[in-house]
């Protein structure tokens, strides 16, 4: 009964995220309409940022009255005054005046908003239907994980204007949603011994949220690749290619962002593994058997403390590393998609 | 005091570390008198972090040998060393960060096979499977270890070199920051514009030292530690950063370690345990077991232990989980060596027992049926409990009896067991529900060779019916003897008789011994605690610098440096301007860097 309802309040939050994705898209289109339109006149903040960042000297037009010659150097972390993820920057938001531009942007942050509220609710009236916590199934690890997902990506639009990364976000969320509901939907069922441990409410909630920040790493990743190969671009061909890139941070503030959300999912999913560990200390005997999930878990640890690493080795940061933040991400998806499914394991509870 | 002169080109521009050029210093040498360009570039050299030379933060150097690693086309060089040359090269080329990303990419490579694979210390049965089902494959994988990916020699090199890497990495690193912890924050700069976050004020007052021990007081409840150069104060804050990167290396190895002693000193073994049975913990007490290399017969501790009662609820309400098991409860009586007192205990599935320093986990279940087989005179030649296997969720079990001698024939059987029986549309015999309901126990008897006399190791959950002929049971000249809970039936052939006494349940238990668990839990904790200072403390530099105005008003800078990662630098050079000002009783005026010292920020 209260299932039912539960599933009503999911099939609701998706139409409402399907609208807010098409809103996200709209804006994403305008962006590069709006861009072509300035492109002639005005060089892009992207581009602005993109050249401030080397190392050079440049003689910035604001500074000129003080007539004091800068070194801008390349890994200066601190945001200054040119990071456009920053909430003053000039790059991120000069390109959406407000007003009319802006109005698919704002409609789906508010739909994103109350797509995050009817899921939640469904989310929760699981929770009730079953009476524990919701995340004890792959059905359920879908939902709720999905809905941390959305509900990482709304906080951190709180703090940075990421809205460009909605469209990714609530796309990618659909999908996850779909394709749960349809082949993980599964009724409520009492949970196996194995399973009746409060480490089921530490450990799973901690790999699903470890999840939620590696999405969004994931996201600004891709986007940090799209935007390096249009600053890679000449500036004629720029004009023309990717446009809708213009208005949307430069890759090195993109790639900063996108590190610093992953290492809060690299630490979580850290004490994933612990916990995991020890609880199959405590089920099964030994806290750790090389089990397929437990490779799994392991391979996606090894590859993301490879992309730290890399971040650290001259030469890696920038695109290599983000292609090791994508490869991390593909190995989680791999992990809840495929191994649960397909592989045969001790971690046999995707209730399938 | 003179004013500041700028001394234009002592600094090297471009250099993309300009904290370690020597930049010189601001009016008089600091308090200690230590004014030798010498004795100071050490003291900087030591507040550097240390890093792999292929790090983004070291410098590019070019110079000597040094430089060999820091890029692919410097190898070009190698030739000219000699032999201890060679080695460095090595040695370095082993501990660069490029080597421990490469190993880590291959480890983790690496140990994807194990997921597709069956392995043999998780899934033996699997291996076995596997054997069957592709046999050309099969010597292929196993040339290779691949059914023994963990402990491959493969695998075992990619991990040993990434962790010797680390220990070559940490070890100097961790010798530096000894040293930088005690060392003085390096002098301030000679120019603050190339610092981040340049903040510039004119304050009221012209009292120098007062500005200067205002700033200190800031800085050290921020928990800086702050020296006065001249007429400026340098700060530095976070070493609980790399602290906290060496303790997370350095537990990684600690949990190697502890691994490969607990390996060495552990053990672990299985026993079924029929309810009223009771197991003692020595070697001989095992249906199978596992040793580290340095484990004795004396090692283990004799305790016995009793299974009194296994308890299991099944689900009976939910229509979509009939039959789902809810709960298992072993209780048992525990008895110490060398004691009389018992103790009783509970198992249960995620609450193992700790006894003596073993922990008994209950891993499985099952029915096993009492028989007593008497021949045609009534002699008992059979009497005791023979776990069954459970088959599926509803537990419908199938066993094995031998009766090699007493009978006129050796006899095996086949048991079928259906703790609720139900008859399916097809007239076939299943099981509708996991507990005993309704129990059924059907025969297959063999009579012939049971072939233990070969002196061969059999399986007892296995009847190998290659000798054997089928007397009773579907498709065989009698039907299946069927038996339910108190009931003798005769054997075929007059052979005897055959008694259900009960149905009693049988317990799988699994005894571990790892004695250095808790160590590897405290470096897991330490992992982690060091992993969260590493990539969350930020190592900041901040300088302060005061200058008399020709008007009576104090001129000062504020500036920062991050020492890695952090995205709050530009606010901490807010804050400790803001601080600054308030303690000396608010700014006459504020300005930004470059924006003129007249027009307000923010
Ligand atoms: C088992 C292998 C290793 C793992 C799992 C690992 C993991 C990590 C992680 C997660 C970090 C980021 C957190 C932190 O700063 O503490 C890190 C940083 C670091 N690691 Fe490793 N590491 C390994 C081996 C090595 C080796 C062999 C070296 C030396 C070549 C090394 C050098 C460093 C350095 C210098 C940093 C600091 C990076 C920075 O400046 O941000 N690590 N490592």
């Amino acid at each position: 009964m209260l299932d039912q309802y539960s599933t009503l309040f999911l099939y609701s939050a998706m139409g409402v995220y399907a609208i807010a994705f098409i809103a996200f898209t709209l804006d994403l289109s305008r962006r590069s309409a709006g861009v072509t339109a300035r492109a002639a006149t005005v060089q892009s903040g992207a581009e602005r940022i993109a050249a401030a960042r080397g190392t050079r000297v440049t003689r910035s037009a604001a500074a000129g009255s003080a007539g004091t010659t800068t070194l801008e150097r390349p890994e200066s972390y601190g945001p200054s005054s040119s990071d456009p993820i920053a909430p003053d920057s000039a790059g991120a938001s000069t390109p959406l005046r407000p007003g009319k531009e802006g109005v698919s942007l704002r409609v789906g942050v508010a739909l994103s908003i109350l797509g995050f509220v009817l899921h939640l609710a469904a989310d929760v009236l699981r929770g009730i239907a079953a009476a524990r916590v919701p995340w004890a199934n792959m059905y359920e690890f879908s939902m709720t994980g999905t809905l941390i997902i959305m509900g990482i990506f709304l906080v951190a639009v709180i703090r940075k204007d990421l809205r460009f990364l909605g469209a990714v976000i609530t796309g990618l969320v659909l999908i996850l949603l779909g394709i749960s509901t349809v082949g993980f939907r599964v009724d409520v069922v009492p949970l196996p011994p194995a399973l009746q441990s409060y480490w089921l409410v530490i450990h799973v909630m901690v790999a699903i949220l470890a999840t939620g920040f590696f999405t969004l790493s994931f996201a600004l990743s891709v986007v940090q690749l799209l935007q390096a190969r249009r600053e890679g671009l000449g500036s004629s061909a720029r004009a023309v290619k990717l446009r809708l890139l213009a208005s949307v941070p430069a890759s090195e503030s993109l790639e900063r962002s996108a590190y610093r959300v992953a290492i809060v999912g690299f630490i979580l999913w850290t004490f994933t593994l612990m916990a995991g560990a020890i609880w199959a200390e405590h089920a099964w005997g030994r806290y750790w058997g090389w089990d397929t999930k437990e490779v799994w878990t392991f391979v996606i640890w090894v590859i993301y403390a490879a992309y730290i690493h890399a971040r650290a080795t001259r030469g890696w940061r920038g695109s290599h590393s983000a292609w090791l933040a994508i490869i991390g991400y593909s190995a989680v998806l791999f992990n809840f998609g495929v191994v649960n499914v397909f592989f045969k394991g001790l971690h046999a509870y995707s209730g399938l | 005091m003179s004013p500041r002169s700028d001394r234009p080109g002592s600094d090297r521009p471009g250099s993309d570390r300009p904290e370690s050029g020597r930049a010189p210093i601001d009016g008089p040498a600091g308090p200690d008198g230590e004014t030798s360009d010498d004795a100071q570039s050490k003291r900087d050299a030591a507040a550097e972090l240390h890093r792999p030379s292929d790090h983004v933060d070291s410098a590019v150097d070019d110079s000597g040998a040094d430089g060999a690693d820091a890029g692919g086309t410097d190898g070009i060089s190698a030739p000219k060393l000699g032999p201890i040359g060679w080695l460095r090269f090595a040695w370095r080329q082993l501990t660069s960060m490029r080597t421990a990303l490469f190993l880590l990419l291959f480890l983790a490579i690496a140990a994807v096979p194990g997921s597709l694979v069956p392995q043999r210390s998780s899934d033996p049965n699997g291996v076995s499977q596997y054997l069957d089902e592709h046999p050309d494959l099969f010597p292929i994988i196993d040339a290779v270890q691949g059914f023994d990916v963990y402990s491959s020699v493969w695998f075992t090199a990619i991990y040993l070199l990434l962790f010797i890497s680390l220990i070559g990495c940490v070890l100097p690193r961790t010798k530096h920051h000894w040293q930088a912890m005690r060392a003085k924050p390096p002098r301030t700069p000679a120019r603050l514009e190339r610092m981040q976050g340049l903040r510039r004020r004119t304050l009221a007052g012209d009292d120098v030292e007062q500005a200067l021990a205002a700033g200190e007081r800031v800085l050290k409840s921020k928990r800086y530690r702050v020296v006065r150069y001249g007429d400026s104060l340098s700060a530095e804050r976070g070493y609980l950063r790399e602290t906290g990167n060496l303790i997370f290396h350095g537990s990684l190895v600690g949990i190697l370690v502890a691994v490969a002693i607990g390996g060495s000193f552990g053990y672990n073994g299985n026993r079924v345990v029929v309810t009223g049975e009771s197991f003692v913990n020595y070697i001989g007490g095992y249906d199978s077991f596992t040793r580290g290399r340095l484990v004795t017969d004396d090692t283990l501790s004799p305790y016995r232990l009793r299974l009194d009662d296994l308890q299991v609820t099944y689900e009976q309400d939910n229509a979509n989980a009939i039959g789902a098991p809810l709960d298992y409860t072993a209780s048992v009586t525990v008895q110490e060596p060398n004691s009389t007192q018992t103790s009783k205990k509970q198992i249960k599935v995620n609450e193992p027992l700790r006894v003596n320093g073993t922990n008994v986990y209950l891993l499985g279940n099952g029915y096993a049926p009492h028989l007593t087989i008497r021949d045609p005179d009534g002699t008992v030649v059979f009497s005791g409990s023979v776990p069954f296997l459970p088959q599926n969720a509803q537990l419908f079990s199938t066993g094995i009896i031998k009766v090699p001698d007493g009978l006129s024939e050796q006899v095996g059987i086949i048991g079928l067991l259906y703790p609720t029986k139900t008859t399916l549309d097809s007239g076939a015999l299943a099981s509708s529900f996991p507990d005993l309901d309704d129990p059924l126990l059907t025969l297959s008897v063999y009579t012939g060779d049971l072939g233990l006399d070969q002196g061969i190791p059999k399986s007892v959950y296995q009847l190998d019916t290659t000798d054997l002929t089928l007397q009773a049971g579907r498709n065989a000249p009698e039907p299946a003897p069927e038996l339910t809970p108190g009931a003798t039936v005769d054997l075929p052939n007059g052979l005897g008789t055959v008694t259900l006494d009960s149905i009693d349940r049988f317990a799988s238990l699994e005894i571990h011994d790892d004695p250095t668990q808790a160590w590897v839990l405290a470096f897991a904790i330490l992992v982690l605690a060091g992993l969260a200072a590493s990539l969350f403390v930020p190592r900041r530099r901040l300088w302060l610098k005061v200058r008399r105005g020709s008007d009576g008003e104090l001129s000062v800078e504020y500036a920062g440096l991050a020492r890695g990662d952090d995205p709050r630098l530009d606010e901490a050079v807010q804050e400790f301007a803001d601080r600054h000002s308030e303690q000396l009783g608010g700014a006459a005026q504020t300005g930004r860097a470059g924006d003129g010292e007249t027009k307000p920020i923010r």
